[in-house]
């Protein structure tokens, strides 16, 4: 085997603390290496003409780069091999970057230990096999779970390039978050007139089936060809009879169920349609607060109901999907502002959070849009909004700031003022994050048309007071204790991941910070895709986003499956693990601990085996650590390749 | 259960907050807490000595936790014990600075003897509530406070900062109101409930007093209660002792006596005025308890 070794300066990245010549001249020395040089960028364009001029001259079988992480360029440098003809897999990369030159100042030891790795590299190519991929169908559905306004971005721009869409959302409606929405930033705008008309698209798009009232039971699969099941949990009502008219509502006698839909301000009736452009508008029963359900009386909706829609004896129901891709866009929920037992929400009834002000100022909210304490109806006048309420807070858990408190806050301070010219609004902040397109102007307005007092420091305890509150604070500017008496106080809380997020993520089989917020591939260059093939994430659910940018990455994550979806057959990765079924005593060792469910037991000539499903494994080796007998390798890290490094390093 | 703890009484209960030291012994005597008094126990530098040197904090707290390690090792104890918040902070902040080696080591040398400080540190009101359960009360109770209104005062440092104290919900505390509720009088929200009273700035800075204790005094009245219940030797005086200095400076008109809430638990336990020692408050309840129990007669 001719094998040839390039050993990358990176800049001054590498070479600043590895003599990267002396490298280069070591490797000359290690068996069967016929070339070797060092190269100042081998991932360019002139770096990489290197290689493939190399390859040809010296006859190469094979290419060993000593560099950086392969994460970045491992598959680049496999299509260079590629270009000269040879096979991709007769390579192997030396990460002389994050585990030599970073980590090292000392330039003698670095030379050294990048030789070292460099070695390693060279017995483990030495011991290569030619791989070929192979390739499979797919199948072009895909499944967008979460309704939001990042999901029907994503479901739309799916089903408008001609893909069949399922869409799954656990609430009865579409619309998430930005459906609770009196107006947006920047523009003030009407939120549902903005929305509205997209979830109406999504209930009429002949591409988008749409499961509401339901989540995801399991995923089984691969890239191009998942099984997801999806559980759609009981409404009580036979949503294909069900007209959405209304009339069960009207006439249901439990008055006091808890209304979700307008953040527990205001009650609504046990059977209820959660707004008025819900999507779908079919009618369904709180089964906690549904007398017939609880007690066995009642029944008036059945009775009332013209298309006799209504099926006490309902029960969840599961089907099964077979999809190629899946978007994640299950949004964010809001922190519990009860944990801040200083500020008494949950105490005291005219303390409430940011998403409850926002029900109050919408017109189609409980109060029809007029602003109204909860606890006795009057108008406030003064009004003192605290931001970074569950953000930006270390004691509570929640250290990252939540991204669009600030704008929020200052748009309902702006629209205080337009409802009410005779109120006044106090800010807390800690300091105005707005760096989005417009936004600084917007707070600046909040600020300086509409007269919002902001004032910097957080509050330390809010008390009741002759019927109203008084807010102890700090003005941090001035460096004083402030007190303000306020009628209404609004927590801005601030966003944490979704509940059951990571649950859902270990179904996908992606990650998820220490947050629940699931992790994207790469931070930087790989926003919308996951680690796992083919499962793509869209808005809050990676972390807090306003809705222009959760609509961007909805479009994005739609591009990125219609990529995937451009071509009939995917490539399979041949780095797998494979079973020696002379070795294999069949005890299901490796099946119970591969967490990808890509090993199954077959029966192999009346004996029970192991095989590799080929197109779910992941190539992660845990079967071949778990494997008593050495039956199951992992194909290009093979147990002789591990110990031929090993040997290297330490014989 | 028998509960036997080494009691620090701490220097306020031996003088200006006799009743409190008093009614205590009472509580915990009829609530069987054997308390065994720490033998030629010294101050614990109260509320100055920590702003002023760690070390000699340390060292004030650590000679009266050798005691107890003694004491700890010729009987079983099930702690130390004590009424005063403050003592009790002072205590278990020691406990817990004295985990660092090096700090250990250095109060050591000073006090001049090796210390375990092992013994879990608790507070007479968390051991009565946690410890032994608001129910034990129940049998106590005889004549139960009926009609009183009262808002309990926990002050700053009953149950903060946390991390230490490690004792109830450090905003919204709800033992001492739990306990009064228990011997039967009404309880009130009580907003400031662990706002601070000005602490021992009443010798220098009286204004600071006026303004803080003069505070919790005003939600008291607004809250509409007959009178204030603590657990601390030092707020009870501010707003007690001090009471007619506050009104003076805030031309305010309080006349809100100020319990501790052994001295309740006593009354209800029917222990009467005198050994209660209600005689030793600044503002008098009498007229108080007076009222109630003609209007209780009238009821009855
Ligand atoms: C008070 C307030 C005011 C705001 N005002 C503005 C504004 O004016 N302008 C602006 O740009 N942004 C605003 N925002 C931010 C805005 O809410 C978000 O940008 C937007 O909602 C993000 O959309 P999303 O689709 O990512 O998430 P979401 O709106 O949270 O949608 C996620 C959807 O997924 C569903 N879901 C969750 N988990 C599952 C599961 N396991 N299975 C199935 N479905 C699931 C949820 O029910 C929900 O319908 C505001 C936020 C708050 C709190
Ligand atoms: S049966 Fe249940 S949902 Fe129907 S009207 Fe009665 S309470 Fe309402
Ligand atoms: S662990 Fe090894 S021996 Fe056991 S079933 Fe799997 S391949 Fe066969």
């Amino acid at each position: 085997m001719n094998i040839g070794v390039f050993v990358c300066h990176c800049g001054s990245n590498i070479a600043g603390t590895v003599d990267t010549e002396a490298v280069a001249k070591a490797a000359l020395g290690f068996r069967e290496v016929v070339f070797a040089t060092d190269t100042m960028y081998a991932c360019s364009e002139p770096g990489q003409a290197g290689i493939v001029d190399a390859i040809k001259e010296y006859d190469l079988d094979g290419v060993v780069v000593a560099s950086c992480t392969p994460r970045m360029h491992e598959a680049t440098f496999r299509r260079t091999l590629e270009r000269a003809g040879l096979n991709k897999y007769m390579f192997e990369m030396a990460n002389i970057r994050e585990h030599v030159s970073w980590v090292g100042k000392d330039k003698e030891a670095n030379t050294r230990k990048a030789g070292e790795l460099v070695h390693m590299a060279v017995e483990k190519l030495r011991r290569n096999d030619y791989l070929q991929a192979g390739e499979f169908e797919i199948n072009k559905r895909v499944m967008v779970i979460g309704g939001g306004v990042a999901g029907i971005q994503a479901a739309l721009d799916c089903a408008d390039g001609g893909l069949e869409v399922i869409l799954v959302e656990r609430e009865p409606s579409i619309g998430g978050k930005m459906s609770k929405l009196d107006k947006t930033f920047p523009t003030v705008d009407c939120s549902s007139c903005i929305l509205g008309p997209k979830m109406v698209d999504v209930a009429q798009h002949p591409n988008i089936t749409l499961y509401t009232l339901s989540e995801v039971d399991s995923v089984k699969g691969f890239v191009g060809n998942f099984d997801v099941t999806v559980r759609r949990k009981a409404a009580y009502v036979d949503w294909d009879a069900c007209t959405g008219c209304g009339e069960c509502t009207t006439k249901c006698p439990s008055k006091k169920t808890p209304d979700r839909f307008n953040e527990f301000i205001g009650t609504t009736t046990a059977i209820n349609i959660p707004f008025p452009q819900a999507i779908p508008k079919k009618a369904s029963i709180n089964a906690d607060a549904c007398i017939k359900l609880t007690k066995g009386k009642c029944g008036v909706c059945a009775k009332v109901c013209p298309t006799e829609a209504i099926r006490f004896d309902q029960q969840d129901e599961l089907v099964t999907e077979q999809v190629g891709a899946i978007i994640a866009a299950t949004g964010y929920d809001l922190f519990d502002f009860t944990k801040y037992g200083e500020y008494g929400g949950g105490r005291y009834p005219d303390v409430i959070t940011s998403m409850q002000y926002e029900r109050l100022l919408s017109a189609s909210g409980p109060t029809e849009g007029h602003i109204k304490r909860p606890s006795d109806g009057a108008e406030p006048k003064d009004i003192v909004f605290i931001q970074c309420v569950g953000s930006r807070d270390k004691s509570i858990g929640r250290p990252y700031c939540s991204g669009f408190c600030c704008m929020y806050t200052a748009k309902q301070t702006i629209l205080t003022k337009d409802h009410m010219p005779d109120s006044q609004s106090y800010v807390f902040y800690m300091d105005i994050r707005a760096p989005g397109k417009n936004y600084d102007e917007f707070t600046r307005r909040a600020m300086e048309e509409y007269g919002a007092r902001y004032i910097r420091g957080r509050v330390s305890a809010i008390q009741p007071k002759n019927g109203r509150y008084l807010v102890k604070g700090a003005d941090t500017l001035l460096g004083q204790q402030v007190e303000i008496e306020a009628d209404l106080v609004v927590l801005a809380v601030g966003a944490e991941a979704a509940k059951g997020a990571g649950e859902l993520a270990e179904k996908l089989r992606i990650s998820y910070d220490p947050y629940g917020f699931f992790l994207e591939g790469h931070p930087k260059l790989k926003p919308v895709e996951t680690n796992t093939a083919g499962i793509y994430l869209a808005g809050s659910c990676q972390g807090p986003k306003d809705i222009p940018s959760s609509v961007a990455q909805g479009d994005a994550a739609a591009a990125k499956v219609l990529a995937l979806f451009s071509k009939d057959k995917l490539a399979s990765d041949p780095q797998v693990s494979g079973v020696k079924l002379v070795r294999c005593i069949g005890c299901g060792k490796c099946e119970s601990v591969c967490p990808f469910g890509a090993i199954e037991m077959i029966d192999f000539r009346g004996m029970t085996k192991a095989s590799v499903i080929e197109t779910v494994c992941q190539g992660c080796g845990v079967c071949t650590a778990a494997c008593p007998q050495g039956a199951i390798q992992l194909s290009h890290f093979t147990d002789n390749q591990i110990l031929a490094e090993v040997n290297t390093l330490c014989l | 259960m028998s509960l036997s703890y080494a009691y620090y009484p701490g220097c306020s209960g031996l003088g200006t907050s006799l009743e409190y030291d008093t009614s205590t012994r009472a509580l915990c005597r009829s609530l069987g807490i054997e308390l065994v008094e720490i033998p030629d126990w010294n101050c614990c530098g109260s509320t100055p000595a920590h702003a002023v040197d760690h070390l000699l904090s340390a060292c004030l707290v650590g000679r009266n936790l050798g005691i107890a390690d003694d004491m700890a090792e010729e009987r079983k104890l099930d702690g130390i014990i004590t009424p005063c918040p403050s003592c009790l902070k002072n205590l278990k902040t020691t406990q817990h600075r004295l985990a660092d080696p090096e700090f250990h080591r250095k109060v050591e040398l000073v006090v001049g003897r090796t210390l375990k400080a092992e013994l879990p540190i608790k507070s007479v009101l968390q051991v009565v509530v946690e410890d032994l359960g608001i129910q034990a009360l129940a049998k106590l109770v005889k004549e139960p406070l009926k009609g009183l209104k009262v808002v309990p005062y926990y002050g700053c440092i009953m149950v903060r900062p946390p991390q230490i104290m490690q004792f109830d919900d450090p905003e919204n505390p709800m033992a001492l109101d739990n306990l009064l509720a228990e011997l039967g009088a009404e309880v009130l929200p009580f907003p400031l409930k662990t706002d601070c009273c000005g602490a021992s700035l009443g010798t220098t800075r009286k204004d600071v007093i006026a303004k803080l204790s003069g505070r919790v005094l005003d939600a008291a009245e607004e809250a509409g209660a007959d009178a204030i219940v603590t657990a601390c030797p030092l707020c009870q005086m501010n707003l007690d002792m001090r009471q007619s200095q506050i009104n003076r400076a805030n031309h305010s008109g309080h006349n809100m006596p100020v319990f501790y809430y052994s001295q309740l638990a006593g009354l209800a336990a029917g222990q009467g005025e005198t050994s209660t020692m209600l005689d030793k408050l600044c503002v008098s309840p009498r007229p108080l308890l007076a009222a109630l129990a003609g209007h209780t007669g009238e009821g009855a």
